[in-house]
């Protein structure tokens, strides 16, 4: 259900972004996300919620494409860079320890927007 | 036609939140005031530990709720019968407050009471372990209730409300016998997604816990007014 919200997010950061290019003159072709693996967000749904929130809109004809980030961690005590898994408790593999550092999964943006000017 | 521009902008899709957070946040220092956003799933006890928590805590400290809820005042009710400010925040379908919503909840309270006089405002967010992890409020702390019925996974089932926590007070810990629960098992698994978080183990029938929980709260409430 977050998801809506997110789209609402989403299109509230489009309008504020458009505002600034002159939204009569453009269509939005693309909006570029990147999702972390490790945020609340299911990439299938996000689309699915905006294609059905848009309809008759101005990003009517636009689409989403999302590029996934993975969810990738630190060993605190050895430093090397690890995927953490669920099934071993996010511990690093190398050392088993805990998960301390996020290195990158925890992204939640939009990346760049694909417009043309009328 | 021209062709497609590319404009790399590498925007936060919750900007808009995030913004409306810091606004919130600004308005707590301003105001001299902690908040504390309770988060959990449906059902660990959240109004039960403000209930108890708070009969105490208004002694010592000055205390203000926004109790969010999806559809009814029910918990509203309950703690405004403590004497307290409350003002209810019905989300209606959001499944979160947000930081719109608490901006709202915060103008109603400012019409019942100067806060000023407040030294804690303690939200409860609405029942549920995935949303409200991902949309700041403007809080200064975060608390995730887990009750042990819920089962020792949880913090692996749902990391992000658990790794984005504070504290992790672990609730109805007088069921223990009766469960066929590792509490161990839990708290290994909560060290292993957020390993930074406090974590205190409550009961709001034995009331085991909750003077580390108030100490808790006041060592809080104590380095944030120096």
């Amino acid at each position: 259900m977050h998801e809506v919200d997110m789209t609402k997010c989403l299109i509230l950061s489009m309008e504020e972004w458009a505002e600034k290019k002159n939204k009569e003159k453009i269509i939005v072709e693309k909006i570029n996300l990147k999702i972390g693996e490790f945020t609340c967000v299911e990439p299938i749904s996000l689309i699915n919620t905006f294609n059905a929130a848009v309809l008759g809109s101005w990003l009517d004809s636009s689409e989403i494409t999302i590029e996934t980030i993975p969810f990738e961690g630190k060993c605190s005590k050895c430093n090397r860079s690890y995927f953490p898994k669920k099934e071993n408790g996010y511990k690093s593999p190398c050392c088993n320890f805990n998960l301390e550092e996020i290195i990158s999964g925890r992204e939640l943006k939009i990346a760049s927007i694909d417009f043309k000017e009328k | 036609m021209h062709l497609p521009i590319s404009d790399k902008i590498e925007l936060n899709i919750l900007h808009q939140n995030s913004h409306q957070a810091e606004k919130n946040k600004v308005k707590f220092n301003n105001y001299n005031l902690l908040c504390l956003n309770i988060m959990s799933s449906p059902g660990a006890g959240k109004t039960r530990l403000l209930e108890i928590t708070l009969e105490d805590l208004s002694i010592e400290f000055q205390s203000a709720v926004l109790e969010g809820d999806m559809t009814t005042n029910l918990d509203a009710a309950r703690l405004e019968k403590l004497n307290i400010p409350v003002v209810p925040i019905t989300t209606g379908r959001a499944c979160h407050l947000d930081a719109n919503m608490v901006s709202g909840g915060l103008k109603l309270l400012e019409k019942k009471i100067n806060p000023h006089i407040l030294d804690i405002l303690l939200v409860e967010n609405v029942g549920n372990l995935v949303c409200p992890a991902e949309f700041e409020i403007g809080e200064h702390f975060k608390v995730a209730l887990l009750s042990i019925t819920e089962g020792e996974d949880k913090p692996l089932k749902y990391p992000i409300m658990f790794r984005e926590a504070d504290l992790i007070l672990i609730t109805k810990v007088d069921l223990l016998p009766h469960l066929n629960f590792d509490i161990n098992e839990l708290k290994s698994n909560i060290s292993s997604t957020n390993p930074k978080a406090d974590v205190i183990e409550i009961s709001s029938i034995t009331k085991s816990g909750f003077d580390l929980w108030k100490k808790w709260i006041s060592k809080k409430i104590m380095k944030f007014k120096k």
